[in-house]
């Protein structure tokens, strides 16, 4: 009778296991399920390159190119502000911090990454765009730069604590022969520590894009919503996951505009894929 | 010039500016909702249904939504989670099967939280004819925090010392016995705190539940966990942006119970974290 029973458990418990690698299938399987209807209609170059996105003229015109480059340049704007910034953070809490400090600090970066985007939003709304709004002169502060800067805000969490790590990684030995060596704390970091940690910290910054690219609320409440190809970054823009957010709402199940957004699903997926499989082979570089 | 003692106080002072210009925002943003928001917590606000238009009365029903979807997330994802755990720390060998695992549970992490929401409307609204419901958007969150739960019970299971389970083998218990009675027992406060940080970020997520579950104005209570609620984090977002004219006070109330909501599950955490750590024995 123990016997049957263990053997039920040992089966539950590795069905359970494979359920992640199910839901992962799922995922993308039904995001192609619902987002390839759309390429009957459009073929996926002019899906992916298509300059005008208006899904709900007659015949709608669904192409994606003005969200890409709103995402491209809402993330590159968050990637240049959070890398210098999370990487010295991390710097500094790794290898700089007096112990009691490290803990508060630690602690607040914690609270950060535990604040509901929707909150951020609501207070990027209030106070960041007021102030981009006043200090260059614009008609409207909804724009990427905002996004941007939030964006970097809202990455940190992620590049600070995957990058401490790997400067925790690094071995104890190469510091202490350098500073036996006469390089001082600083000389350490820069020049031995920072080198032996960069595939970690590389991943830290890939997870940082991953981050940045998939949110989705803050995003759409501070960046202006116009899905028009921007011409700079004090322009409004719109991102992947805004529009799918903001239109699905109104979308009816199994028109064209409903497929498409899921086709904008498809191509988020993919990305977060690539970035997140790329970042995992980096920290296991780290790690052997 | 090339003082090398002096670049390294630059550095040092820059590295400093650096942390503070991400720590203290946070501390303000926490500072300024508690501030703004504090005036319009009063137990009418809490205990009472959005009233002329969400321009007045309370958000009761969005806090019982929230309430109700995290605890259908957390039903579905903590078995599953807790046995995956079980799976990776105690049965699975380094082979192409455990790295598929693990490999899925770094992308399910990663998967931005409006494809999520996708999905669930594909799968559990439209496939599965749920409708936009409680269940779907339990479901939806429920998978979204899988990796949290299992990540933080595998972590805490792998701490348990090896040799624990050499004894307890050695004495003539089987394997699932030692897990369930030494292997768990120990890892439990890691595996409770994976639980409410999980609570935590389904609690406050959004995008999952726009076209899951989430209610623009439904001012009663559900009935079944087949019908739609309001949220926390939704109402936040439709009183910030689509509903014109509602007095700051109110927005700032709304951001303030969530924020609450949500810092208080990883306080719980932080301090189930630091009493492990004081009562761990080896």
């Amino acid at each position: 009778m123990r016997r049957i029973k263990e053997f039920i458990i040992e089966k539950l418990i590795l069905i359970s296991g494979l359920t992640c690698v199910l839901f992962v299938l799922l995922i993308f399987l039904f995001l192609l399920k619902e987002g390839m209807s759309v390429f009957k209609t459009v073929s996926v170059l002019k899906f992916l390159l298509g300059k005008n996105w208006y899904p709900i003229s007659e015949p709608p015109q669904l192409g994606i190119l003005p969200l890409i480059l709103g995402s491209l340049m809402v993330t590159l704007g968050a990637i240049i502000i959070s890398l210098p910034l999370g990487v010295a953070c991390a710097l500094y809490i790794a290898e700089v911090a007096p112990l009691k400090i490290k803990e508060v600090l630690k602690a607040g970066i914690e609270l950060l990454a535990a604040i509901p985007s929707v909150v951020l939003g609501f207070i990027g709304m209030v106070t960041l765009v007021p102030w981009v709004k006043h200090v260059f002169r614009l008609p409207t502060g909804l724009t990427a730069l905002s996004g941007s800067i939030m964006l970097a805000f809202m990455a940190m969490p992620t590049i600070v604590s995957v990058a401490e790590d790997a400067l925790y990684a690094v071995p104890k030995a190469y510091k202490e022969a350098a500073l036996a060596l006469g390089a001082t704390r600083w000389q350490t970091i820069y020049r031995v520590i920072l080198p032996a940690a960069s595939s970690g910290i590389l991943a830290a910054v890939m997870l940082g894009i991953g981050r940045v690219i998939g949110e989705t609320m803050a995003v759409m409440m501070i960046t202006g919503n116009s899905a028009t190809i921007p011409k700079s970054i004090l322009e409004p823009v719109r991102t992947l996951t805004a529009t799918i957010a903001a239109e699905m709402g109104e979308a009816v199940v199994g028109s064209e505009h409903y497929f498409a957004l899921f086709a904008i699903g498809i191509v988020l997926f993919v990305i977060s894929f690539i970035i997140n499989v790329s970042a995992d082979l980096f920290l296991h570089k780290t790690k052997s | 010039m090339k003082n090398p003692k002096i670049t390294e106080k630059v550095a040092f002072f820059f590295l400093f500016l650096a942390t503070l210009l991400i720590v203290v925002p946070v501390g303000l943003i926490v500072i300024i909702i508690i501030r703004k928001g504090l005036p319009a917590i009063n137990w009418k606000f809490l205990t009472d249904i959005p009233r002329e238009g969400m321009r007045q009365g309370g958000i009761f029903p969005a806090i019982v939504g929230t309430l109700y979807l995290v605890l259908g997330a957390i039903s579905f994802a903590l078995p599953i989670g807790l046995m995956s755990a079980i799976y990776l720390s105690e049965y699975a060998k380094d082979n192409f099967f455990s790295r598929l695992i693990k490999l899925a549970i770094v992308n399910l992490a990663g998967v931005p939280s409006v494809v999520y929401g996708l999905f669930g409307l594909a799968l559990f609204v439209v496939f599965f004819k749920f409708g936009a419901s409680i269940l779907s958007g339990s479901l939806t969150l429920g998978i979204m925090i899988l990796p949290i739960i299992i990540t933080a019970s595998r972590e805490a299971l792998e701490s348990v010392p090896y040799h624990f389970r050499e004894v307890s083998w050695s004495l003539g218990a089987s394997k699932w016995q030692t897990i369930r009675y030494l292997v768990l027992p120990n890892a439990i406060s890691g595996i409770l705190t994976g639980i409410i940080l999980g609570l935590g970020r389904a609690a406050g997520e959004t995008a999952p539940i726009l076209f899951t579950v989430a209610a623009f104005y439904l001012p009663q209570l559900p009935k079944s966990i087949f019908d739609q609620v309001m949220a926390l984090p939704y109402h936040l977002y439709v009183i910030s942006t689509q509903v014109p004219n509602v007095e700051e006070k109110l927005r700032y109330g709304t951001a303030l119970v969530l924020l609450m909501i949500v810092l208080f599950m990883n306080l719980v955490a932080i301090i189930i974290r630091y009493k492990f750590r004081k009562k761990k024995k080896w």
